[in-house]
This record gives structure tokens, sequence and C-alpha cells, in this order.
């Protein structure tokens, strides 16, 4: 007897109740169908992290200053500032791996255009940071180098700035915006860059040049840079080698000893987003676990099923024998049932996790990423529980007497 | 006796059943031999060892002592793949319940032997057809057997037992669950099948249906108690409705 004759008799075995096939090959569907759908809504969390951290820019570092210490109670980093111009021109050209280094200084403001306000947060920069940021220009033109050397009135806006001060879809290029009573024109307006993963919304801003800032909104140290680094390494393996010779490089330009505290601090975002990625990553393989649970108790299922065939099909068992069916048939037929109930399982199981995945995603507005190594990992799952599960009952039909089963009532 | 070896010879067969503690002998030592082409009934109460004689006939059981072979072929100390070769290939059973798989049309049943010798579907067809036309059913091959009655039943299941060509056919109290004129219509099938060479071998308690033999044995208490040979009766069904292929 070929397998494909084994096939055909096993198919038409569970034609015969096809009910009690389907409500056998349930608990497999919804095994395959939870491992599919959690791998598919875990997959795309992960997805919408690495975007949301890519939207941050890619490579990047930000230096951040050192903090206060007065009468023992001491500030958070940033409270004091600890880094120089000096410190930025020496990171630019004595850093090797590092490919952009740009300051960002900040302070909120009220924006005004000629009949709305909107209170924002107003960044001065230089060009370089909107590079290593990925953060191209919209509408009208780019912040150049004269700009920023030259002190010019200009500031670029957010798209939520725009919305806000001249209606969505506007185009405010070449328009009049007076931040803190000072009059600046429009010169460009960002491509939209969305929400980071906490809800801040990063379109609510507005950039002017760094000269132009430290004159016209905030009046700083010259020596210092009241603000925080950004930088921007040349690749995403050098992001962590960028930041161990800036911590160097700081930690000798300030003559900090060994053992003593450095006065800045470096974040490494791609070490934030792979550790994020990780723990999702986690929660993915836990709930798969789960689905795989449910999966060998679908397998339970089939067990118990095939068992009560094997019952309740003694006397067939026991005509098949007396026909010449050697204990290898009778063990195929039954292993092979029970192989194309978890197969069928694991097929349906596909089909319904991908449409309750979808389903699911749409309704909670959660990303999905259908992953198609899952799907066949979760067949080839399904087709081995159908065999474990299905050994042993096809063992016991393959074992019956052929005198006993012909007279089993 | 003729000068060749006869097609089954049973030496000094015994058998016993272990229930429990208890050791029950159902056969004390049977000796026979069947030539090819003879038709014999086995006779005997219940509890003589006539059903355990057939099943070890059958190469469904062996003997616990004893020689039995079955065209030349010593087959007692066969392992279960071998034996289930036997079946297929030199023996065909008919059962007094007929043993039909239930919601499998004709033609399916009947088919069953070849799938297990692993014959193509084509052949498979084409043998199943012939067979259940030599039994009077070749309008009848796609009716699953709720839908026949038992003497449709039990021919579908003769056309089982002779499909794959065996040189034995075996019958346990075939016509058991009949009325007498379907059992008359049963024996002529049998009695066709022993005039084409096969040899037929069959169990009753019934001297009626012994009558239609070449060759009585009695059993009794595990052992031949009378070995007979007669001129058997002709088996002539009543009705046309029995003579195979004359089923309109």
């Amino acid at each position: 007897m070929n397998p494909l004759q084994t096939l055909r008799v096993a198919i038409r075995a569970l034609l015969r109740n096809k009910m009690r096939s389907f409500l056998t090959t349930l608990g497999i569907i919804i095994g395959v169908s939870a491992v599919i759908a959690m791998v598919a809504i875990g997959e795309g969390a992960k997805a919408q992290v690495e975007a949301q951290f890519a939207s941050m820019g890619s490579n990047l570092l930000i230096v951040l200053p050192g903090s206060t210490t007065s009468g023992g109670m001491r500030g958070g980093f940033g409270s004091m500032p600890t880094l120089t111009w000096d410190d930025l021109r020496a990171i630019r050209t004595e850093v090797p791996t590092v490919k952009y280094a740009a300051a960002q200084l900040s302070s909120g403001a009220q924006l005004a255009s000629e009949d709305q306000n909107w209170s924002t947060r107003v960044y001065g920069t230089t060009p370089e940071y909107f590079s290593i940021r990925d953060w191209p220009t919209a509408m009208g033109s780019p912040m150049s180098d004269s700009d920023a050397e030259g002190g010019t009135k200009v500031v670029f806006l957010g798209q939520t700035v725009v919305a806000n001060l001249f209606g969505p879809n506007a185009n405010p290029v070449g328009q009049s915006v007076r931040i803190k009573n000072v009059p600046f024109e429009v010169k460009g307006v960002l491509s939209e860059k969305g929400q980071s993963s906490w809800g801040q919304d990063y379109d609510d801003v507005a950039f002017v040049p760094l000269k132009t800032f430290q004159t016209k909104i905030q009046g700083g140290l010259q020596q210092f840079i009241s603000g925080q680094i950004y930088i921007g390494a040349i690749s995403e393996p050098a992001t962590a080698r960028a930041q161990q010779q800036i911590t160097n490089l700081l930690r000798d330009r300030h003559h900090i000893g060994p053992g003593q505290d450095a006065d800045f601090s470096i974040r490494n975002l791609t070490e934030l987003a792979n550790a994020q990625e990780a723990s999702l990553g986690t929660i993915t393989t836990l709930l798969a676990a789960v689905a795989a649970v449910a999966l060998l108790v679908g397998g339970i299922g089939i067990m118990n099923i095939m068992l009560v065939s094997v019952t309740e099909r003694t006397r067939e068992i026991g005509v098949r024998m007396a026909v010449g069916a050697k204990p290898r048939n009778i063990l195929a037929q039954f292993l092979v049932e029970a192989l194309t109930l978890a197969t069928a399982g694991g097929f349906l199981g596909i089909v319904l996790g991908l449409t309750g995945g979808r389903i699911l995603a749409s309704r909670l507005h959660w990303p999905m990423l259908m992953r198609p190594d899952i799907m066949v990992i979760s067949v080839v799952f399904s087709a081995l529980v159908g065999v474990a599960f299905g050994l042993y009952p096809a063992q016991k039909a393959s074992r019956l007497d052929p005198i006993e089963a012909l007279r089993f009532e | 006796m003729s000068t060749a070896s006869p097609l089954l010879a049973l030496e000094d067969v015994t058998k016993v059943y272990h229930m429990g503690d208890v050791e029950v002998h159902a056969l004390r030592g049977v000796s026979l031999a069947v030539e090819e082409g003879a038709s014999v009934a086995i006779m005997g109460a219940s509890g003589s060892g006539k059903s355990t004689l057939m099943n070890i006939i059958g190469c469904l059981d062996r003997p616990t002592t004893g020689r039995y072979l079955l065209a030349g072929e010593e087959v007692s100390t066969l392992d279960r793949n071998a034996l289930a070769e036997k079946r297929n290939r030199t023996l065909g059973f008919v059962f007094q319940n007929f043993n039909l798989l239930s919601r499998t049309s004709a033609i399916e049943n009947v088919e069953l032997p070849l799938l297990y010798a692993g014959l193509h579907t084509r052949e498979r067809h084409e043998r199943a057809r012939n067979a259940l036309t030599r039994v009077g059913l070749g309008d009848r091959m796609h009716h699953h057997p709720n839908q026949m009655s038992g003497g449709q039943q039990q021919r579908v299941a003769i056309a089982r037992a002779l499909v794959a060509n065996p040189r034995v056919i075996l019958a346990d109290e075939p016509t058991g669950n009949l009325d007498s004129v379907t059992s008359v219509e049963v024996m002529a099938i049998f009695q066709q099948l022993r005039d084409s060479g096969i040899t037929v071998v069959l169990v009753t308690h019934e001297p009626d249906i012994a009558r239609y033999a070449g060759r009585v044995v009695m059993m009794r208490d595990g052992k031949v108690q009378s070995d007979k040979r007669q001129a058997p009766m002709r088996a002539v069904p009543d009705t046309a409705e029995g003579a195979a292929g004359g089923e309109a």
C-alpha cells in the first residue's frame, strides 16, 4: 500500500465523521492561530519600536552636560552647563567614528503669526542636526551654513506648529512669525516625524539658526553650551565605539581622573532601542510558549479521539487484518489520520490566526507583522504533534489480535 | 488420497489458551489433510474446537504444537507480517456476520484485499467489478451494506474473499445469519467456486448445510471425532435471484 493510498483511506475515514474530525482539530486550530496572532502582534510592536527609534535619528548619541552640586544637593544631568564649544569642536575633529555633531539649545517660547499664537519649544542648532536626525524639509529650503553663521532671523517650523499658526496644510514659507516679539521669516517646513513611543509630538517644534538663538532668544554663556550635543556616528556598529571614544575625549578634556564621576553623560539610543526590542522579544517568546502549550493540549485532544476511534473501529481493524493488512498498514493508517487532522488544523489555524490578528490589530490600532517562517514552523510543529500523539493509538491498533478484533462487538 | 501433497495439512496440532490461571485445551491433537479443490464442512458443537481449527487454518492464529503446512509451506512458525501475506494471497474469508465495512460501497469493500496487495487503482476496480459480477451483484457495486439484504451482503463478502484469486476460501458459519432460501443461494455460489477449482472449507453446525460439502469432519472436545466423504448435494436456488449473475 503506497503512501498516497494510505492518505486517501485516512481522509475518507475522517470525512465519515466530519463534525468529530473538526472538533478534534479545533485544539490545534486554536493553538496555531494563537501562535500566529501573538507572534504577528509581537513582531509588529517590535517593528514599531524600531521605526520610532529610527525617527529619532539613526546611529544617534546624545551628550548631556553634567550635574550641579550646591550645598550637598545634586541636580540631575543637564542642570549645569559643563560642555564647551571647544568640546564640540574637539568631538567633531578628533573622534574618527563621529560623522556629525551639532549643539541643540532649547527654550520654551510663544510663537505668533498674524492671527494665531502657539506655545512650543524653540531650538537653536546647526544644519548638521537635520542630517543626524534624518529630518528633511517638506516645504521651502533647509537650514544653510550661511543661516547658521550669519545669525539670520529665519525659522523652520514643524508640522504641528504650522497647523496651529497657519491652519492645516497651509504653506507658510515666506510669511512672518514673531518669536518673543522678534519677527522671523519662515524659511522652511520640516517633514512630519510623528510621535515618540512615550507620546511626545516630534512635530511640535521650531528651529532657528544657532547664532540667532543665542542673540535673539536666549542670551547664554559664551563659553558653555546650555543644551545638548547631538552626534551621528558613521555607522550603527560604530555607535558604541563612538560613545567610548567621546567619553575618553571628554574625560581627558575635563581632567577627570579614573574612578571619578564624569560631569557629562552620553545616551546611546541604539542601545535603548535594542533593550526595548529585546524586552518585546521576551514577551513574544512567552506568548508563543503559552500558545505552544495550547498546541500540546490540542495534541492530547487528537490522541483522545484517536483512542476512541481505535476502540470503535476494532472490528474494522480485524476485517482489514483478515484480508491481509499487515500491522504496519494499520499503524500507518491511524498515524496518517492523526497527522492529517493535525496538519489540517495547522493550516486552518494559520488562516484563523491571520484573520483574527488582523481584526484585533485594526480594532486596537496595533501594528501587525506576519513572519512566513513562523507559519511554516507552526504547520511543521502541528504535524509533529499529530505524529507524537497519534503514535500511541496507532500502535494500539496495529497490535490488536485479528481474532479478538473480529469478535469485538 | 492423491499422490500430490495436500493443499492443507495439519499434523498433530494442539492449541492451548491461557485464561488467567486456567489452561483451555481447544485442540488436543488434530491431523487433517485437504486436497486442492475439495469442499470440506467442519461440524461440531460449540466448544468442540471447530472455530479454533478454522482460525489456525486461516492463518489468524498459530498452533501451540504440531505442524501446519499450507501449500507445502510450514506456516505455524511465521510472524504476523508473513501470516498477513498468506491471508492476503492464499486465503479468503467469509464470516457469519459478513464483516463488511459500513458506509463503504460494495466495490470498495471488495477492493480491500487488493489495496493491501498493492495493486493500482485501475486494476483493483477491474478485478473487484469482475468478482462482484461473478456473485451476481454487477449492478449493485456502489450500494452500501445498509442498502442491501443479508444475502446480498454475504455475496459481497464472498466477492471480497475471491477477488485476490485465493486457493482456499474459509467460511465461518456463512449461512448463520441467513434464511433457508438465501442459504441455498449462498451455498450454490460456494459450489460454483469449488467447481472452478477453489478449495472451500466451511464451519457449520447445520447438517443441512454440511450436505452440500464433499467431506464432513466432525469435531468433539478438540479432536476429530469422525471424517466422512460423501456425494455432495447440488445447491439449486429456488428463484433466479440467487444464481450467479442471474439478477437483473
